[in-house]
């Protein structure tokens, strides 16, 4: 049988015989493997002449307001966004780049927040969820969302937002099925999908 | 109750706040002066810790303390344990001792004034351990299982050993039988918001903003491990980024924030990563099963048997209900459901979406698929010739049970009579189509809960208990109930959750939270219209001066004697008379004698189309078609869209999720989100989940069952068995994979 | 993730002199900052590349040049690449999400690191982050992993789509480094990982890819890319393949293929191709000749069924080009 992972057979019970020799032999070889490397998780000390303190100035235009800051080098666009200016709608789901709730708009483009550095981005125009609605009025795909059950949780929801306003201004937002694949970097557990996709339906004829 | 608001398909109330990125989840709540905490986990699956050496990290810039076992402090675990926990066994105590009982277990916090430091340093951290091999496979030689102690007790709702009648002599002697094994994968809930806790002290008390399904007990195991009074803790969680069962306990990293906040002095917020996110937050146990099914020629069925196991930790035994299905639906005089656990050096499992019946169920339908095929009749047919009259487990009748019409409806919805039979006859160009089905089931449960609602001048009403919303709409169904039963709009209803000084509800989960806060809501609306009825009964100036107050009746928000057409005070005018809010609290519960003299449970029929492509063994969803009796709906726009997206959890279960554990050291391999697989949105056909009309007078008053949990529930084995009808191959491990059907 | 200094250079010089100095180019950074948080990649100079006028997607003649800095939505969008080679296009498209694509690069892709688990986790042994440290994969879990190129020290398949459509296409490189330019297959970039899986392509120290060229196809090409994975989006291959066929009259003139998800390196099935010149084409030629891709394949006991899974997906994508329109 095929054997994708270590799910070594169904049967139940198991009687011992059914572990196939080489799952076997796969786990006594394993943990000899391992055994030489106890206690690891040491690194090297950081460098000598700390980068850490070195601090990059940057300008951002924020949701259109300018900000001047000092930021260590490492620190993402959405710890910045969050920690530093407490714009806590953009989420971190996974801050590996693999789910999109971190989505925001830089320099008008869909970009993964959390995957970009924010101190190589001086002069960048920013938009996060907190500046889609003018004022009090939602933006059309903001009020789609409710109006479709485009959400439940929410918490995916702003990055899904700010994804489908980059899809809908791509032009990748002409069917169902267009909106399904130029969607799909945006994960979201409660299973919302079917409403996000007659959301941005609504709001690309609208647009 | 003269609005007619419960049942209309009301978009959520707080929506605006969803989209805008105004609500705010734990970790949004950030605090003056605050700190990050960095959890560090072990990296050998079991043993000991016999050296951390914090010299090289404790210098690093804007480190601000490292806690170890160590030097933490000795905490007081009190006793403490809700239902949501274990019975059997005991909660880790974290950071207490130096041993390793999985991988992943925290082993260090490393607090700092950036979180870019934090989690430099804690990668840093230097740590030496003596490990030993864990066990992590249920299918290991050496797991014995064992019988869950909690589910051998009177009044358990799992059952470690049920029967009737003579199963095993009845299959032995039954004219057609099948006998089949089932494996399903552990599986992470990875609700897309990480769990995080934001903890600050002051002097002796303290406030989590922290990711929960069940605040109040959140407050008391924590006041329990800290050794403070209850009241001194406060838990407040307004929205919660999803979670499926992951947050109705309070995990370890609740007490290492609290713990690292008072150390430090300042506020301090501890994020999981998406990583450790597999590590101590409870997942779905891996399930084997086995059903054993005995039947007459005409598919009535004479035998059934079931016993299944499901793996635990070491430290405490974690039971669901993976076998009380098949005790009750089929009609069967011969039975037997037999419950186990193996215990591995793994993290504790917890309740994810759907839990027990969802793994359960799946092994039953698709062996009473496999008898279909084994007897030569159609798969709803056979359900129907084992339609039970009563709940034959319990020997009771059901309070409503709509299987049958749940299967007529989508039956016709689907389109099962344009299917043909036989596997692998029907085609779509070069794909292989397949359709097939399956029944749901999920009890329909009640907590005792309590609410408290006070009307003010304005006309307005706040309504508050500490419930939670995972997403289903919870903010938006109670509003309704509580508008429908004040006679007021949703608007003038203010409806506030997740904190502990609230009244207190149950924990958000196992889809009793409509059936429990709204009850409890509904009483607390009944009790403050009384209130207000006993004011206005006193004040001279009232229409309704002098009359009794059981003789006052309330017609869209306004007093007056019943039967008279004058209308007297509103809520307002009284509340401007009293010259304080009218308020009332109460609280609600199941009537035990229902329960005794009821089986209650919400059932459904669930229709999947698969599409397999023979070359290359994609199996993809086309189409999908859930019929339910779920009681009465409160919302429907929210139902459908819960619905829907509990089935697309099935779709996960189905064909993607799986946690995969190194055998070596039992680290989770994937980890993560581009590894642990979850539907996107191409993967999503077309759904359909309706309800069918299903009057349920006993349930409890408002008449709901609830529809989380069953959403999920018959999804998966409807799919396999597609996947069966469309290539002929029977797959009885999930998730079912490319490689499972490439040589068909 | 470990601090470094970021610096920004203003020209292709400054860049390749940082870079020979010990620096890292960083463009999208969606492969490095990921591994940087991860601790895997710890450059202690980072040299911010994106400005440098490297973004041009332009037709020279009969070839494609893709700048190393064009985005992959870019070039996925654009009429030349959809018009004259839209093989290209099609794999990009297939890679990633919309927004990972907007943000890495021509260059970054062809250089992103590999996806097996363990390389991502540095208590795991391996030996790409420690050489000498051991292959958890080959003893562990490796459903994911190579079949063709691997060695007893690693079996990580190399992740890009982009680079197997570039391979199949024949497609070279100008890179440009402290001793000057030159120019070599895309193909050649790439580095089997024998008893070095650190070493993973051919770059010279402070060698900056400037651009990608493609030579266009001709019109009697038919092209196109299948990539199999276990859901529709956001997935790394299981196993992909390129296959570009030129036809004349009946029979196949010319024939190219490439594979992803199954190689340590993008791979070249050349004799799959030797096998379908001057055929007809048809299923039962088609199954012969994908049979060749597996010939020397070495499979573990989890990634079995990519013996399996990759000539049928050959046979596909075979098939798949004839259904162009």
């Amino acid at each position: 049988m095929t054997d994708r992972e270590h799910i070594a057979g169904s049967s139940h019970p198991l009687p011992p015989s059914a572990i196939s020799r080489r799952t076997v032999l796969q786990l006594a070889g394993g943990s000899a493997s391992f055994a030489v490397i106890p206690g690891v998780s040491a690194q090297p000390a950081p460098a000598p002449g700390d980068p850490g303190k070195v601090l990059q100035r940057v300008r951002l235009i924020v949701n259109g307001e300018a900000r001047e800051l000092e930021l260590d080098p490492r620190q993402s666009l959405l710890d910045l966004l969050r920690e530093t200016l407490d714009l806590t709608g953009t989420k971190k789901g996974c801050n590996q780049g693999a789910c999109g709730a971190c989505t925001v708009l830089l320099n008008g483009r869909r970009v993964v927040s959390c995957l970009t550095l924010a101190a190589m981005h001086d002069g960048a125009e920013i938009v996060t969820i907190e500046g889609l609605a003018e004022g009090e009025e939602l933006h059309p795909l903001q009020s789609a969302f409710i109006e479709h059950e485009g959400l439940q949780c929410g918490f995916c929801t702003p990055g899904q937002i700010m994804s489908g306003v980059a899809c809908i201004a791509e032009g990748h937002a002409g069917s169902p099925e267009e909106i399904q694949f130029w969607m799909s970097g945006n994960i979201c557990r409660c299973g919302a999908y079917p409403g996000i996709v007659a959301a941005m339906a609504e709001a690309a004829g609208a647009g | 109750m003269t609005t007619g608001v419960i049942g209309k398909p009301l978009p959520r109330v707080d929506g605006r706040a969803k989209v805008s990125g105004s609500a705010r989840y734990a970790a949004d709540f950030n605090q003056p002066g605050q700190v990050y905490a960095v959890i560090v986990s072990a990296t050998v699956g079991l043993g000991r810790v016999t050296d951390i050496d914090s010299t090289a990290i404790e210098v690093m810039p804007g480190i601000i303390a490292v806690i170890t076992h160590r030097n933490a402090p000795r905490l007081a675990y009190d006793e403490h344990k809700s239902y949501i926990d274990p019975a059997v066994g005991e909660r880790l105590h974290v950071l207490q001792d130096d041993r390793v009982r999985f991988y992943g277990q925290p082993v260090a916090i490393v607090v700092a004034d950036t979180l870019d430091r934090a989690e430099r340093a804690a990668a840093a951290l230097n740590i030496a351990y003596e490990a030993e091999r864990p066990i992590v496979d249920p299918l290991e030689r050496n797991v014995e299982p064992i019988v869950p102690e909690a589910a051998t007790r009177e009044g358990s709702w799992v059952h470690a050993d049920s029967s009737r009648g003579d199963p095993d002599g009845a299959l032995a002697s039954a004219p057609a039988k099948l006998d089949e094994a089932y494996d399903i994968a552990r599986e992470n809930h990875n609700p897309m918001e990480p769990h995080a806790t934001v903890a600050a002290w002051a002097g002796d008390r303290l406030t989590l903003w922290s990711k929960s399904q069940f605040v109040v007990n959140e407050q008391a195991e924590i006041a329990a491990i800290f050794g403070i009074p209850v009241a001194n803790v406060q838990v407040i969680c307004p929205f919660i980024g999803g979670a499926f069962g992951t947050s109705l306990r309070t995990w370890p990293h609740v007490t290492l924030a609290a713990m690292a906040a008072r150390q430090v002095g300042r506020a301090v917020k501890l994020v999981l990563t998406r990583k450790q996110m597999f590590f101590t937050t409870g997942h779905r146990p891996r399930t084997l099963q086995r059903v054993a099914l005995g039947a007459a020629p005409d598919g009535k069925l004479v035998s059934l048997i079931h016993e299944g196991s499901g793996e635990t930790s070491r430290y405490e035994e974690f039971i669901e209900a993976l076998t009380n299905a098949s005790g009750y639906m089929y009609s069967c005089p011969n039975v037997r459901t037999e419950y186990r656990l193996r215990p591995l050096d793994i993290g504790t499992p917890n309740h994810m979406r759907g839990p027990g019946e969802a793994s359960g169920i799946f092994a039953l339908e698709c062996a009473m698929d496999e008898l279909a095929y084994a007897l030569a009749i159609d798969p709803v047919e056979l359900r129907r010739r084992n339609e039970p009259a009563i709940d034959e487990a319990e020997n009771k009748p059901f309070s409503s049970r709509s299987l049958m019409k749940c299967y007529d409806v989508g039956s016709d919805r689907f389109g099962w009579a344009n299917r043909t039979y036989e596997p692998r006859s029907m085609r779509d160009g070069r794909l292989l189509i397949g359709m097939g089905v399956a029944s749901a089931s999920y009890p329909a449960y009640q907590a005792p809960a309590s609410a408290r609602v006070r009307l003010r001048a304005d006309g307005s009403a706040e309504v508050e208990v500490a419930a939670s919303d995972m997403g289903p709409g919870t903010y938006t169904s109670m509003t309704q109930v509580a508008a429908e039963m004040l006679g007021l709009t949703l608007e003038q209803v203010h409806f506030r959750l997740g904190r502990s000084d609230y009244p207190p509800a149950p924990s958000h989960g196992g889809s009793w939270t409509m059936a429990s806060v709204g009850s409890a809501i509904r009483a607390a609306c009944l009790a403050v219209k009384t209130e207000a009825a006993r004011r206005a009964v006193v004040d001279e100036r009232s229409p309704v001066f002098g009359v009794a107050h059981e003789e006052v009746e309330w017609v869209d928000g306004r007093a007056r004697r019943r039967g008279d057409a004058a209308p007297g005070p509103s809520y307002g005018e009284l509340v401007t008379i009293a010259g304080a809010p009218i308020e009332a609290e109460a609280s609600s519960g199941r009537d035990p004698e229902i329960a005794k003299r009821y089986s209650m449970h919400a059932f459904g029929a669930v229709f999947a189309e698969v599409a397999v492509d023979p070359d290359v063994g994609t199996i993809r969803v086309r189409r999908a078609v859930g019929a339910y009796g779920i009681g009465r709906v409160v919302n429907p726009r929210l139902a459908r869209s819960q619905c829907t997206g509990g089935m697309i959890g099935g779709i996960g279960m189905a064909l993607m999720e799986r946690t995969v554990l190194d055998p070596r050291d039992g680290r989770p391999v994937n980890a993560h989100m581009a590894d642990y697989l979850v539907p996107v949105n191409l993967d999503i056909p077309m759904l359909e989940a309706h309800f069918v009309e299903e009057v349920d007078p006993h349930v409890n008053p408002l008449g709901v069952k609830g529809l989380g949990e069953i959403a999920l529930v018959g999804m998966a084995p409807a799919i396999a068995n597609a996947v069966f009808h469309a290539t002929g191959k029977r797959v009885r491990t999930l998730p079912i994979r490319i490689e499972d059907v490439l040589s068909v | 993730m470990l601090p470094f200094v970021l610096e920004k250079a203003k020209t292709a010089e400054e860049a390749i002199a940082a870079a020979a100095a010990g620096a890292r180019f960083i463009a999208g950074g969606t492969t490095l900052v990921d591994l940087m948080r991860e601790e895997v990649e710890r450059p202690e100079r980072l040299v911010d590349i994106n400005a440098l006028p490297l973004a041009d997607i332009r037709v020279e003649g009969d070839v494609l040049v893709l700048g190393a800095l064009a985005r992959m939505s870019d070039v996925a969008a654009h009429p030349d690449v959809q018009r004259i080679q839209p093989l290209i296009a099609e794999s990009l498209i297939e890679g990633a999400s919309p927004q990972l694509r907007n943000m890495a690069t021509i260059g970054g892709n062809l250089l992103q690191r590999v996806r097996c688990p363990y390389f991502r986790m540095l208590d795991a042994p391996c030996n790409k982050h420690e050489p000498g440290s051991g292959c958890a994969a080959i003893d562990g879990l490796h459903a994911g992993h190579a079949i063709l190129g691997t060695s007893n020290h690693c079996i990580a398949t190399h992740p890009s789509d982009l680079a197997v459509a570039l391979v199949a296409l024949d497609a070279t490189m100008r890179v440009s480094g402290p001793q000057g330019e030159r120019s070599f297959a895309v193909d050649d970039l790439f580095r089997l990982p024998g008893d070095t899986p650190h070493l993973e392509h051919t770059l010279l120290p402070g060698e900056l890819i400037m651009e990608v060229r493609v030579p266009a196809g001709g019109s009697s090409r038919r092209a196109r890319y299948l990539k199999v994975r276990d859901r529709a989006s956001y997935e790394f291959a299981l196993v992909s393949v390129a296959a570009a066929l030129s036809m004349e009259g009946r029979v196949i003139r010319q024939a190219r293929l490439a594979a992803g998800g199954v190689g340590t390196r993008p791979w070249r099935l050349r004799p799959v191709e030797e096998a379908l010149i001057g055929k007809a084409p048809d299923r039962q030629v088609f199954e012969a000749a994908a049979q060749l891709a597996v010939r020397e394949a070495r499979p573990l006991p989890h990634n079995h069924y990519k013996l399996e899974l990759l000539p049928r997906t050959i046979v596909r994508a075979l098939e798949m080009t004839g259904e162009v329109a």
